[in-house]
């Protein structure tokens, strides 16, 4: 059912069932690393091309998801999908061995919660019954495309954010009440913000204003108070886009200076991995979520978890051409049934 | 609740992101590229000096030496030693003819995934491209610029 301007509110609570994670070996070397189920340590995943490591990334978390249920891939009904690179190919080329119907997703860094809120949607209106929802970045793929060659000798500025090489994957499910387990109850679905920022070294001054958006119609479709969510959880704004963020809703009145992260903040160690701003990509927030965020909410450190990913829609051409960075945030709403 | 919307233009937001956003160490940074730069061209003083050393004029030195820092460049990059070094050094390893060979070499590593032509072929210059194109103008017209003064 849709309430106020742009939510979902999910009457059949959709559950996630289960969620995976892969992640290379910066994110593994981070402090989230105990909480991924898969790691390796070579940027190749011993494939020839960095495109091929990315599509085996994602079949391996598929894999991992569906080695943690009793199910095959024959009962999935869909898979929602999608990464950073053109025409999604690391996800086209990884469905094509899974034999799964295949819906392919872009939505820059926003991914992931695009694919949730799908996945949720079909699950809610009764289109299915076992839904994946993923998606994936890799550093060497995204830089080869929208940078720089990777052994090109140039500085990185200090508020340019680092591409997780990650992938995480959720299974949706119909909620039979069987066992408790994280629910789906509202998801935002954001509108494309755009304040005139030009800098690709700096996206998460790009896409904070889109957070903020999506943050306060959020609050005012559920008429939920900021201090409701143990935890809201930005996908990748890292540490500028954070302090933005929180900046700005403050002068809105509104304080999450207490609950609020971001995934690309704790994914690494900013200061000694070097990361300048943190990290950023469709799989930071994906494996963030997959690994970290789901095991607090499963051991109840946390029951209440708004969950934003947000996204930088621009391409190296639109750049070419002066124009600036669209940005788009999507947030749902993930807790414990009580 | 009933929140009003982010009240800013884009001309306010940008010099709001400015006043936030860390700024770029430019003193650490001019040092370490004085540095460096300066190392690279002693280097390349060196290997000059010893060619002359071994009986060869100055103009054949000096080419030599040039050849023999872009191997060097070359080799550190194909070993991904080069990056590392303009991590630390900026402008100082970019600006001398030494970033052009790594300007040349990266993206030849990078694209031989597509191929000996199309990848490597066509990305090769990618960077160092528009470099050669605007050298070779700006000379053009500086030699024409030169000659013009010579017939007054």
């Amino acid at each position: 059912m849709k309430i106020g301007k742009q939510t979902l509110e999910f009457d059949k609570k959709p559950k996630i069932l289960n969620t995976s994670s892969v992640v290379g070996p910066k994110e593994a070397e981070g402090p989230l690393s105990i909480y991924f189920d898969k790691k390796f340590n070579d940027a190749l995943y011993e494939e020839t091309t960095f495109e091929k490591a990315e599509s085996k990334m994602i079949m391996t978390a598929v894999d991992t998801l569906l080695g943690k249920i009793p199910t095959d891939n024959s009962t999935i009904d869909y898979i929602f999908a999608g990464d950073l690179l053109n025409q999604c190919i690391a996800t086209g080329y990884a469905v094509r061995e899974l034999e799964m119907p295949f819906f392919g997703l872009y939505g820059a860094c926003s991914t992931f919660v695009e694919s949730l809120i799908l996945a949720s949607s079909f699950i809610n209106a009764n289109y299915g019954k076992k839904i994946i929802a993923t998606a994936s970045s890799h550093f060497c793929s995204s830089e080869r495309q929208f940078r720089l060659p990777l052994e090109q000798g140039t500085q990185r500025t200090p508020s340019q954010q680092w591409t997780v090489t990650a992938c995480g994957a959720a299974l949706v499910t119909k909620n039979d009440n069987s066992f408790k387990c994280p629910v789906v109850t509202y998801a935002t679905v954001g509108k494309i913000v755009d304040m005139g920022i030009k800098d690709i070294a700096n996206m998460g001054a790009a896409m904070a204003p889109a957070a903020f958006d999506t943050i306060i119609t959020h609050l005012e479709d559920t008429k939920r108070r900021p201090d409701y969510y143990d935890l809201i959880i930005t996908g990748d704004l890292g540490t500028l886009g954070s302090k933005i963020l929180i900046d700005l809703l403050a002068g809105h009145g509104i304080d999450i200076s207490t609950n609020h992260s971001d995934c690309g903040k704790l994914i690494f160690d900013i200061e000694a991995q070097d990361m300048h701003a943190g990290g950023s990509g469709c799989g930071c927030c994906a494996s963030v979520f997959s690994g970290y965020i789901y095991e607090l909410l499963k051991t109840k450190k946390i029951n209440k978890v708004l969950l934003i990913a947000t996204g930088a829609l621009m391409s190296p051409t639109s750049l070419g051409q002066g124009e600036s960075i669209p940005s788009i945030a999507h947030a749902i709403a993930i807790e414990n049934e009580v | 609740m009933n929140y009003t919307k982010l009240n800013m233009n884009e001309q306010e937001y940008s010099d709001y992101v400015d006043a936030h956003s860390k700024k770029s160490p430019i003193v650490k940074n001019c040092t370490l590229a004085f540095i460096v730069g300066g190392f690279i061209c002693i280097i390349g003083q060196i290997f000059t000096d010893i060619f002359q050393h071994y009986g060869l004029s100055f103009k054949t030195a000096s080419t030599y030496s040039t050849i023999l820092l872009v191997l060097i460049a070359a080799i550190l990059t194909a070993f991904k030693l080069y990056a590392k070094i303009g991590k630390f050094a900026g402008a100082g390893s970019i600006v001398p003819i030494t970033g052009f060979s790594n300007s040349i070499v990266s993206p030849a590593i990078e694209y031989k995934t597509e191929g000996v032509v199309l990848g490597i072929g066509a990305n090769m210059f990618k960077i160092a491209g528009p470099v050669l194109v605007y050298g070779i103008c700006t000379s053009t017209l500086i030699g024409i610029v030169y000659w013009l003064i010579k017939l007054i």
